[in-house]
Formats: C-alpha cells, sequence, structure tokens
C-alpha cells in the first residue's frame, strides 16, 4: 500500500515537473485576438465571409501570426452597436486579449472607438469604418486602425473617372443612411470638381425593395446614374431599373456590385461600373491563387469582407513577425503597421499612420460575363478596367483644407445643380 | 399581509445577494448586471402600464431614446454632467421622458388594446425617424460617442463603481414603482385594468388615472435612458429603434406581467442569454426561443407565478383540480 503510494506521489509530481518544464521550455508567445462579427441577425452571411477569410490566412500559417500562437476568440455582436461595446469589454477585461478586430457596420466602429481609447486596447476595423473616425475625430482614437478603407476613399477616383468619360450630368440614387451619404458625398466632390454635374440626388430608405416610388421621378436628361445600395438593395435596383427601360449608365459605390452578392446577379448587370479596393476579378497571379484557395475552401468567390480580413491577419502576421512573436502594444503595433509596406492580395496597402487608415490601389471594375482562371463556365466577374494607384482617403486634396469642410452627409456636399 | 411580507423579504434577499456576489464575479459579469438593470428600469417601467394598468405599451424605447440621447447631447455638445451635474443630468432624463409622455400621452391614452400598442408603436417610430434623420443634433445613422462616464469624487468608469450606482437607481426605482402601485392611486390603476366602465361609474376620471401612470412610466424609461447611455458610452437609433420596445415588453410578459419584479427577472434571462450564453455556444438564439414558448404555454403568468404553482400543487392540487374543472366547463358551456 504505502509503496504504491509512493509511486503514486511520485508519479503525480513527475508529471507536475514535467509540465512546468514544457511551460518553461515552450518559449513562443500567445497571440489573444477578440474578433467581432454578426453570427447571428440579418448580416450573419456577411459575417461569415470576413471570418472566413481571418480564418483561412491563420489555417495557412498553421495558426501561428509572426511567431506566436494565435488564440483567436470569436464573439457574436449581432451587428448592434451596444452588444459590440458589452462583447468588447468582454474580451478585454475578462479574455484579456491583445486585440480586437473585426466588426462589420459604420455604427459598430463608432460604438468600438471608444472603448479602445478607454481600455487602451488596439482596435483593427476589417470591414467596419467610417469616414469621422479616420479624419476629423481621429485624435480621439488613438488605438483604433481601419485596415481595409473609408468609405469615401473608392468615389473619389470614381468622380473622376466618371467626369472623363465625358458624362456632365448624373443624377444620384443612394442608400439613406451615414454609409450612403459618405460614398455619394466622394463621387460628388470629385465629379463636380472636374466639372460635372449632380442634377439631383435621391435618397431610398435601408431596406428598399420596391424601387417603384423612385424610378419614375428620376431626372431623364442626365448621362449616366450614380448608385450605392447594400445587401438585397443591390440586387433589385438594377433589374428594376432595367426592366423600367431605363438604359443610361450605371457607375456605383462598391457595395452594389461586390462579390457578395455578383453572383445572384443577372445579365441585365453587364456593364456596370462600381469603384473598390479589391475586385475577385483582379487579374495577378496573387489573385487568382488566392480565388482558387479560398472558393475551393469554402465553395464561394471571395468578398471584399474576405480578403479584407484575410490581408489584416496577414498584416498582423507581418508586424508579429518584427517584434519576434511578442506583442508590443498598441501605439508601437500601429507604428510597426505603417512601417511595412503589406503585399496584399488586393495590392499594395499602407497605412496612413497619421489618419490611421490605408493607402492603396483603387480599382474601377467592370461586370463582364467571362470564364476566369479556368473555372470552364462563363460567370459574372469586376473586370478591373482602371486601377489608381496608391491612393489615399483625401485623393488629391490638400488635408488640412478637405478637413476644413464638413463630413459627407446628407446635406454636404449641397445639390447646388438641382432644381 | 403575510404572504406580502414574504415576498418582500425574498426580493431584499435577492438584492443583496445581487450587491455581494456580482462584484466578486468576473468583470464581464458586472458589465452584464449592470446593463440588465439599466434595461430592467424600462422593463418596469413598461410593467406599470401593461401589468397594471392593462395598457400594451409598444412605444417605451421612445423615452429610453430621448433620455439616452439628452445625456450624450449635453455631455459632448456642452460638456455638461461629467461631474456631479450629472445628477442634474439623471433629473432632467427623468423630466424629458415624463414630458414626452405627457404629449404622446394625449394621442395614446384615448385608445385601448390593440390600438393603444399600434399607437404607441407609431409614435415609438417617430422619435426613432427623428433620431436617425436630425444629423447636427444626433448623428444620424453613426450616432453619438461620449467620451468618459461622469467623475464625482467616485469615478464611474471603474465598472464597479459604476454597478454601484445603477443598481442603486435600479432599487430605488424599483421601490418608487412599488410604492406607487400599492397606493391608492396604484389600486385604481388596478381597478382600471380589470373594468374600466367601473371605475368610472364609481366616479374616477379613468382617463386622467391613465395618464399619469403613463406619463410616470415615461419619466423611469427617461432614466433608464440616461444610465443606458453612460453604460454603452454610445448612443445611436439602435437604442430607440422598435426591439427595444419590443424587449422590454417581451422581458415583462416573460418575468409575468403585474409584479414589477417580473420585469427584472425577464431583463435578465434575455440578457443572460444573448450576451452571456452567446459568448459559450452559438446556439444561444434558440435557448431564447424555446424559454420564451416554454414560458408561454406552461406559465402564461410569467416566472414569477412559479411559487404560486408550487403551492398549488402542494396544497392537494387533486382536490383543487377536480373543483376547477366543472367550474371551466360552466364557463365553457355558457
Amino acid at each position: 500500500m504505502t509503496i504504491r503510494k509512493i509511486a503514486g506521489s511520485m508519479l503525480v509530481g513527475g508529471a507536475l515537473l514535467f509540465g512546468l518544464g514544457v511551460a518553461a521550455s515552450a518559449q513562443t508567445e500567445e497571440l489573444r485576438i477578440g474578433f467581432l462579427a454578426p453570427r447571428t441577425g440579418i448580416y450573419t452571411a456577411i459575417g461569415t465571409d470576413m471570418l472566413n477569410g481571418f480564418q483561412m490566412y491563420l489555417d495557412e500559417h498553421n495558426g501561428m501570426l509572426g511567431g506566436a500562437k494565435v488564440k483567436l476568440i470569436v464573439e457574436d455582436d449581432q451587428g448592434k452597436p451596444d452588444v459590440d461595446v458589452a462583447k468588447a469589454k468582454k474580451l478585454i477585461l475578462q479574455d484579456k486579449v491583445h486585440m480586437l478586430a473585426g466588426a462589420l457596420l459604420a455604427s459598430s466602429a463608432y460604438a468600438l472607438g471608444p472603448v479602445s481609447t478607454e481600455l487602451k486596447t488596439l482596435y483593427i476595423g476589417t470591414a467596419s469604418t467610417a469616414d469621422d473616425l479616420a479624419q476629423r475625430q481621429v485624435d480621439k482614437y488613438p488605438y483604433t486602425v481601419f485596415s481595409v478603407w473609408v468609405p469615401s476613399q473608392p468615389n473619389h477616383p470614381l468622380g473622376q473617372w466618371a467626369c472623363d468619360q465625358g458624362y456632365k450630368k448624373v443624377v444620384a440614387i443612394a442608400a439613406d443612411y451615414a454609409f450612403g451619404y459618405e460614398q455619394t458625398g466622394g463621387f460628388q466632390q470629385t465629379f463636380e470638381d472636374c466639372g460635372g454635374k449632380v442634377i439631383q440626388k435621391i435618397w431610398v430608405p435601408l431596406g428598399t425593395k420596391d424601387f417603384g416610388p423612385y424610378l419614375p421621378t428620376m431626372k431623364g436628361d442626365a448621362d449616366a446614374i450614380f448608385t450605392l445600395m447594400v445587401g438585397p438593395m443591390s440586387l433589385q435596383f438594377p433589374k428594376q431599373l432595367r426592366a423600367s427601360g431605363n438604359k443610361k449608365p450605371i457607375v456605383a459605390g462598391g457595395t452594389s456590385y461586390d462579390e457578395f452578392i455578383l453572383p445572384f446577379m443577372g445579365d441585365e448587370v453587364i456593364g456596370d461600373v462600381s469603384a473598390l479596393m479589391y475586385s475577385a476579378g483582379l487579374d495577378t497571379p496573387k489573385n487568382q491563387e488566392f480565388v482558387k484557395k479560398y472558393r475551393a475552401k469554402y465553395g464561394k468567390v471571395p468578398s471584399y469582407y474576405s480578403e479584407g480580413d484575410y490581408s489584416a491577419a496577414q498584416w498582423i502576421d507581418e508586424v508579429m513577425a518584427k517584434h519576434k512573436g511578442k506583442f508590443p502594444g498598441p501605439t508601437e503595433f500601429i507604428k510597426t503597421m505603417a512601417s511595412i509596406k503589406l503585399d496584399a492580395v488586393r495590392g499594395p496597402v499602407q497605412l496612413d499612420l497619421a489618419t490611421r487608415s490605408p493607402i492603396q490601389n483603387i480599382y474601377i471594375k467592370k461586370v463582364e460575363k467571362k470564364e476566369m482562371f479556368g473555372y470552364g463556365k462563363p460567370e459574372l466577374w469586376n473586370t478591373v478596367i482602371k486601377t489608381y494607384p496608391n491612393v489615399s482617403q483625401f485623393w488629391t486634396y490638400d488635408k488640412a483644407k478637405f478637413l476644413a469642410q464638413p463630413v459627407y452627409s446628407r446635406d454636404f456636399p449641397p445639390c447646388k445643380f438641382c432644381e | 399581509m403575510d404572504r406580502v411580507n414574504t415576498k418582500v423579504l425574498a426580493v431584499l434577499i435577492a438584492l443583496a445577494a445581487l450587491l455581494w456576489i456580482v462584484p466578486h464575479s468576473g468583470s464581464f459579469v458586472v458589465l452584464l448586471a449592470t446593463r440588465a438593470m439599466a434595461f430592467a428600469i424600462l422593463a418596469m417601467s413598461t410593467d406599470l402600464l401593461l401589468g397594471f394598468t392593462g395598457l400594451p405599451s409598444l412605444g417605451q424605447a421612445a423615452y429610453f431614446g430621448v433620455g439616452a440621447y439628452l445625456t450624450a447631447v449635453l455631455a459632448t455638445k456642452m460638456q455638461f454632467g461629467l461631474g456631479w451635474d450629472f445628477w442634474i443630468v439623471v433629473v432632467l432624463g427623468f423630466l424629458i421622458g415624463a414630458a414626452l409622455a405627457a404629449v404622446f400621452g394625449l394621442f395614446a391614452i384615448r385608445a385601448t388594446g390593440v390600438y393603444f400598442l399600434m399607437i404607441t408603436l407609431a409614435l415609438g417610430q417617430c422619435v426613432w425617424g427623428l433620431a436617425y434623420r436630425w444629423n447636427s443634433l444626433t448623428g444620424g445613422d453613426n450616432g453619438i460617442n461620449m467620451t468618459s462616464r461622469p467623475n464625482f469624487g467616485i469615478d464611474l468608469s471603474n465598472e464597479t463603481n459604476f454597478f454601484y450606482l445603477v443598481f442603486g437607481f435600479f432599487a430605488a426605482s424599483m421601490l418608487a414603482m412599488y410604492v406607487l402601485v400599492r397606493s391608492p392611486f396604484g389600486r385604481s390603476l388596478t381597478g382600471i385594468r380589470e373594468r374600466e366602465v367601473r371605475m368610472q361609474i364609481l366616479g374616477y376620471n379613468t382617463w386622467l388615472h391613465k395618464y399619469i401612470v403613463f406619463v410616470i412610466a415615461g419619466g423611469f424609461g427617461g432614466l433608464a435612458g440616461v444610465l443606458w447611455a453612460q453604460t454603452n458610452g454610445h448612443v445611436s437609433p439602435e437604442t430607440v429603434v422598435l426591439t427595444t420596445s419590443v424587449d422590454a415588453l417581451l422581458m415583462v410578459v416573460l418575468g409575468g406581467a403585474g409584479t414589477l419584479v417580473g420585469g427584472a427577472v425577464g431583463a435578465a434571462i434575455v440578457f443572460g442569454l444573448r450576451e452571456y450564453l452567446s459568448t459559450i455556444v452559438p446556439w444561444w438564439q434558440y435557448a431564447l426561443g424555446g424559454v420564451y414558448v416554454l414560458a408561454i404555454l406552461y406559465l402564461p403568468d410569467g416566472l414569477m407565478s412559479i411559487p404560486a404553482r408550487i403551492r398549488q400543487v402542494r396544497s392537494g392540487a387533486g382536490a383543487k383540480r377536480a373543483v376547477v374543472a366543472p367550474e371551466k366547463m360552466a364557463s365553457k358551456i355558457s
């Protein structure tokens, strides 16, 4: 009996010692990332795209980023800003995460900014973004970074492009909320500065599926239509517009034709133009490889949500590698982020340290039906027809002058040419 | 009378336990309890209308919203309410909720039943529309960010301090509403709920009684809004949206209408499932739905009716049922 007892205690002791030895010898640091995304509610599918992108990068690197073992803690923010706050605090206070990433809606970004400031925790907005958080209010949120985009960013070049096509008058029809105002504002600003005229602005409520009441009110003497829709609205608008006999060219904000909805669209959208920092149809070897891997793994073409989060993971990877797998604290992390020229799937990306927003290529894309990347059947793809390299959120404007004007809203820029 | 005392005692013990246990739990539990208590004030104000007066309101989020927006606007535009003046904001929050209810009440109190439900819903949506559209004041869809919580010697940005503050308001509101419903005025409300015509014949001005309780409920809604804004540090149209009103109503029904405590119990359960369970399992929605369905099926009077049920079973349910059954049949026949 006693011998057995002794043997038993020795065994336990040995196991303990062994365990200690393992813990001591394992020098790899743990990097805890709190990932917020809608996992329930109407935005679930987009949340899945975001998460898949991030997870795919992790899987490719055996769950390691820059030498640190990643513990990814996913929380469902239900697409509600107040849940974002609760879950973010849970992640920071209870799970002791080093950083937060993700979240989808602009209102989520607005809710998470103060949390990151208050608790001095890095927050990388990989889909959620808002103009003003990276502009006039940027100093309030020193630990918040937008790694993918700022809403008005792609539309500054788009306005210029539309003007270069010779369009003189444009009717704008867009979703009636902050993201819609910022996208439309970006387009209007550059288009009018180039000599074009936005002759009408129609704001349709978020979630509109029947555009019947709005289509007849659109002015007939326009050369083109600017539109910005999101989700199911994007599907319905071009269908109903074309069915009503309107054949005017469309130039659109990116979410109207992103890869999240493009596979569900009909041939009526062929030829429509939109602008974004990513297209699944981007014809580079790097993107081809990404699209093929992603599609094989998840059964669908990656959207900018997928690419954005994939590249965010890549960015974290490279920063952590520079710090030898040890999280350096939010301020230092952001500094290192800005020092890296990221070779992302969507092209070269660099962080502007002053506004903590990306400088990157903006692609003007046209919907085409063609075979791509060897997928033996014709499908709708966003073909890149023009690339504007190294676009900052301020476009070609002087930063100070740009920031002196108010944030894009329902009433700004004012509709000077509307009657 | 004896039974009432036990009930009060049970609530007091539960409150004391809450006060003792929560600060010793994890920080997330503190946060959740704070959120649930702030929201519970709104749920209890809904119960004043639904449970005690028989007015199903789907517009309580409006008062909640104006309280929240008031706090945020004062804090960001005027730097008001960040120190001792926070207490003034609390009073103002109550008053603005009551004032809005005083206006809305003029329209809503005329109606009863489903019509009351519809009109409060419509009025609530007006406030939502205003929050969504009045960009210069409310920041539209983006909402308003507040920088920090008030600090008056006691720093409220400490989650535990803030928990104690919200607990104080929660307990005080519950006490105030309890006193209200136990008063002769509260009794007359119950009378109106049971049979309004009879109360009119007895000489009560039922319209005025309903109007007054509507205004008071609005005030408590506003108070809850002030606390909610401080809890999140962020106010957006999502605060005023219809689901907030629906949530409050469901919490009351789940906990037990006409019990006050029921609203708080409902809030605790909904927040527990929606925000705590969702950090553990992805199927939390089924749990929440299941709880709703089971409660409606087996406990139509809410969770607070469980003790009564148990008593019923204990005191020879068999015999009682035998008595009850013919009565029910009789009522069916007639």
